[in-house]
C-alpha cells in the first residue's frame, strides 16, 4: 500500500491543526497580557491627565480641600519622596553588607547561605500588610506615634528582600576567576568584595535600588498604620507623613466629584513617577554596564 | 587586619538579619494572637463565621472564605493566560517580540496596587455590574469577589510568567531537539517534553502567584465590597483577610479580644504565605538540582 495511508494523512492533518491552534492560543494570551498593561495605562492616564492641574503639584491642601476647594497634593508628593528615599537608604544599609558577606565570605553551597536565601524568599513573599502590622506593633512597643520614622523603617523592611534578592542574584553571576585573580594579587577578601565585586555589580545594584525604590513608592499597605497622614509638609522624623498611594486611596473614597478628579490626577503623578523609575532602571542598568568584565 | 575583622563581623550579622526578621515578625504576631487562643479553641475561631466583636464573637471563617474565593478566581483566570504566554515567550516568540513583551511585564509588575485598584473601580466594576451580572441573570453592585479576582489575576500574571520563564529556560534544548527529530510537531514537544519536564517548576510559579494573591491588600480592598459574610456567589461582596486588617488594624478599639483576633487573622495570613513560599522553593530547588 502506498504511504502515507489515508489514515496517516488525516492523523497528520489533525496534528498540524492542533499545532496551529495552540500557536494561536499562545499569541492571544501574549496579546492579552500586553493588552491589559496598555488598557490599564490607557484608562488611568486617559482619565487622569485631563484632571491634572499645575496647582496639584505646587500646593498643599488648603482649607476645605476635601470638600472640593483649592489646593494640591504637594504634601503627598514630598512625603512619598521623603519616606521612600529614607526607606531605600535604610534598606541598602541593612541588606548590602549581608549580601556581600554571603557572596564573598561563605562558600558557594554553604548551608548557612542557603538558609539566609530561603529566609529572603520568605520575606519577599510576606504581604506588605503584614509588615504594616509588624511595624505597628513595633511602634506600640517603642511608644512611637505614626510618623515618618516609623513608616520609613516599615517600608525599609518591605524593600529589603526585593533589594537583597536582586543584588544577590547579580553578585552570584560574578565569575569566580575574577575573584581568584584578585586573590592571587594579594588582595584580601574585603578588598576583593569592595573594589572588584561591588564595582562589577554596580549596574545591577543600581537597577536593584531603583526597583526597590519603585516598590516603596507604590506601597500603601505598609504605611497605612505606620506613617499616618498629614496635610502639611513633613519636616521632622517624628511627624506623620502623607504618601501618594494613600492620597489616591483617600480621595477616591470621597463622595465629591472634584475630589475624585484629584484622585485621578494624583494617580497620573504616581504612575508617571513609577514609569520614570522603571525606565531609568532599564536605561541606567544598560549604560553603566558598558565597562563590566564579562 | 583588625579593621577588616570588625567589618566582617558587622556584615556577617547583617547577613543573618533576614533570619532574625522572619522570626521577629512571626513571634510578634503570634504573641499578640495568643491571648484569644488561650480563651477559645482555634477550631472555633477559624471555622465559625460569626464576626461580632462587640459580643465577643471572633469567627474568621467568612474572611478566610473571602480570601479563598477571590484568590481562586484570580488563579483560574491568570493561570492559563500566564502559562500560554510564558510558553510563547520561551519557545516561539521571535526576539523582537520578546523585547517588547518582557519590559511590558516589568512595567506591569511595577505598577502600584492602588493604581490596579483604581483601574478596577473605573473599568472592571462597571463591566461586572452593567454587563456580566445581568448576563448571568443576577444583579451586582460590581464590588464583588469576581471583580477583585479579575484585578488580582492581572496583578499576579507577571509573577507567574517570570518564574515560569526561568523554569522553561532550564529544560535542556537537547531534549526538545530529540523530540523534534522524531517528527513531533512543536505542540507535541511542548506537551510531551517541555511540560512534563517543567511541571514542578510551573507548579511552584503558581504557588508563588498564589502567595502574592493571598496578601494583596489595597487593590482588593478597593473593589471587593468589604461585607463580612461568606460570599454566596462570585457576584456578592466578600471581605478577605488583608482588607480586614487594612480597615481595622490601625485603630484597634478597646473591645477585649479584638486586637488579638486581628492578630490571629494576620497570623493565619502569614503562616499560609510562609508555607507557600517554602513549598515553591522546595519544588524550584529540586528542579534546578535535577537539571543542573
Amino acid at each position: 500500500m502506498a504511504w502515507p495511508t489515508p489514515a496517516a494523512q488525516t492523523r497528520l492533518k489533525r496534528r498540524k491543526w492542533l499545532d496551529r491552534a495552540f500557536h494561536r492560543l499562545m499569541l492571544i494570551s501574549a496579546i492579552l497580557v500586553v493588552g491589559s498593561l496598555l488598557l490599564i495605562l490607557g484608562i488611568i492616564l486617559g482619565k487622569s491627565l485631563p484632571a491634572l492641574k499645575i496647582s496639584m503639584i505646587t500646593r498643599t491642601p488648603g482649607t476645605g480641600y476635601y470638600l472640593g476647594q483649592e489646593g494640591g497634593i504637594l504634601n503627598a508628593i514630598v512625603g512619598s519622596l521623603e519616606i521612600t528615599t529614607g526607606a531605600t537608604l535604610l534598606a541598602i544599609i541593612l541588606a548590602l553588607p549581608g549580601v556581600i558577606f554571603l557572596n564573598t565570605y561563605l562558600k558557594k553551597k554553604s548551608a548557612r547561605a542557603e538558609v539566609v536565601r530561603l529566609m529572603l524568599d520568605i520575606l519577599w513573599g510576606i504581604p506588605s500588610i503584614v509588615y504594616g502590622a509588624f511595624g505597628f506593633l513595633l511602634m506600640l512597643t517603642l511608644h512611637l506615634r505614626a510618623s515618618l520614622l516609623a513608616g520609613m523603617v516599615t517600608l525599609a523592611l518591605v524593600e529589603l528582600p526585593v533589594l537583597a534578592r536582586s543584588v544577590d542574584e547579580t553578585m552570584r553571576l560574578v565569575p569566580s576567576e575574577l575573584k581568584e585573580a584578585t586573590f592571587s594579587l594579594g588582595a584580601s577578601r574585603w578588598q576583593t568584595a569592595t573594589r572588584v565585586v561591588l564595582r562589577q555589580v554596580f549596574p545591577g545594584l543600581t537597577t536593584a535600588v531603583l526597583i526597590a525604590l519603585g516598590r516603596g513608592l507604590g506601597d500603601a499597605a505598609s504605611v497605612l498604620f505606620t506613617a499616618g497622614y498629614t496635610d502639611r509638609l513633613t519636616t521632622s522624623l517624628l511627624q506623620p507623613v502623607a504618601t501618594l498611594p494613600l492620597a489616591i486611596f483617600f480621595q477616591l473614597n470621597s463622595p465629591f466629584p472634584e475630589v475624585q478628579q484629584r484622585a485621578y490626577a494624583s494617580a497620573a503623578i504616581l504612575t508617571l513617577m513609577i514609569l520614570a523609575i522603571s525606565l531609568a532602571a532599564r536605561f541606567l542598568g544598560r549604560r553603566l554596564g558598558r565597562h563590566r568584565i564579562k | 587586619m583588625k579593621k577588616e575583622s570588625l567589618v566582617v563581623r558587622i556584615s556577617g550579622l547583617s547577613a543573618f538579619f533576614p533570619v532574625i526578621l522572619v522570626s521577629a515578625i512571626f513571634l510578634a504576631i503570634f504573641l499578640k494572637a495568643l491571648p484569644l487562643l488561650t480563651i477559645k479553641s482555634w477550631w472555633h475561631l477559624v471555622f465559625s463565621s460569626a464576626w461580632q466583636p462587640q459580643k465577643g464573637e471572633f469567627g474568621l471563617w467568612a474572611f478566610i472564605m473571602g480570601t479563598i474565593s477571590v484568590t481562586a478566581v484570580a488563579l483560574v483566570l491568570a493561570l492559563p493566560v500566564s502559562l500560554l504566554t510564558s510558553l510563547y515567550l520561551a519557545e516561539y516568540a521571535p526576539n523582537r517580540v520578546r523585547k517588547i513583551i518582557l519590559p511590558a511585564l516589568d512595567l506591569l509588575a511595577g505598577l502600584p496596587s492602588v493604581i490596579y485598584g483604581m483601574w478596577g473601580m473605573l473599568m472592571v466594576v462597571p463591566l461586572v455590574s452593567k454587563y456580566l451580572a445581568p448576563f448571568f441573570g443576577t444583579s451586582s453592585s460590581g464590588y464583588c469577589a469576581l471583580t477583585a479576582g479579575v484585578v488580582l489575576a492581572v496583578m499576579i500574571m507577571p509573577t507567574i510568567i517570570n518564574v515560569s520563564l526561568e523554569v522553561l529556560a532550564s529544560v535542556p534544548a537537547s531534549l526538545k531537539e530529540a523530540a523534534l527529530a522524531l517528527g513531533a510537531t512543536r505542540f507535541e514537544v511542548v506537551r510531551h517534553v517541555i511540560l512534563k519536564k517543567a511541571r514542578p517548576g510551573i507548579l511552584a510559579a503558581c504557588v508563588l502567584g498564589l502567595g502574592r494573591a493571598f496578601g494583596e491588600t489595597i487593590a482588593v480592598l478597593m473593589v471587593v465590597g468589604n461585607v463580612p459574610q461568606i460570599p454566596r456567589s462570585l457576584f456578592s461582596p466578600a471581605y478577605p483577610i488583608p482588607a480586614l486588617l487594612a480597615n481595622n488594624y490601625g485603630e484597634m478599639l478597646s473591645i477585649p479580644g479584638y486586637e488579638s483576633a486581628l492578630n490571629l487573622a494576620a497570623l493565619i495570613l502569614l503562616m499560609l504565605v510562609i508555607i507557600f513560599s517554602l513549598l515553591a522553593r522546595l519544588y524550584l530547588s529540586r528542579l534546578v538540582r535535577r537539571s543542573g
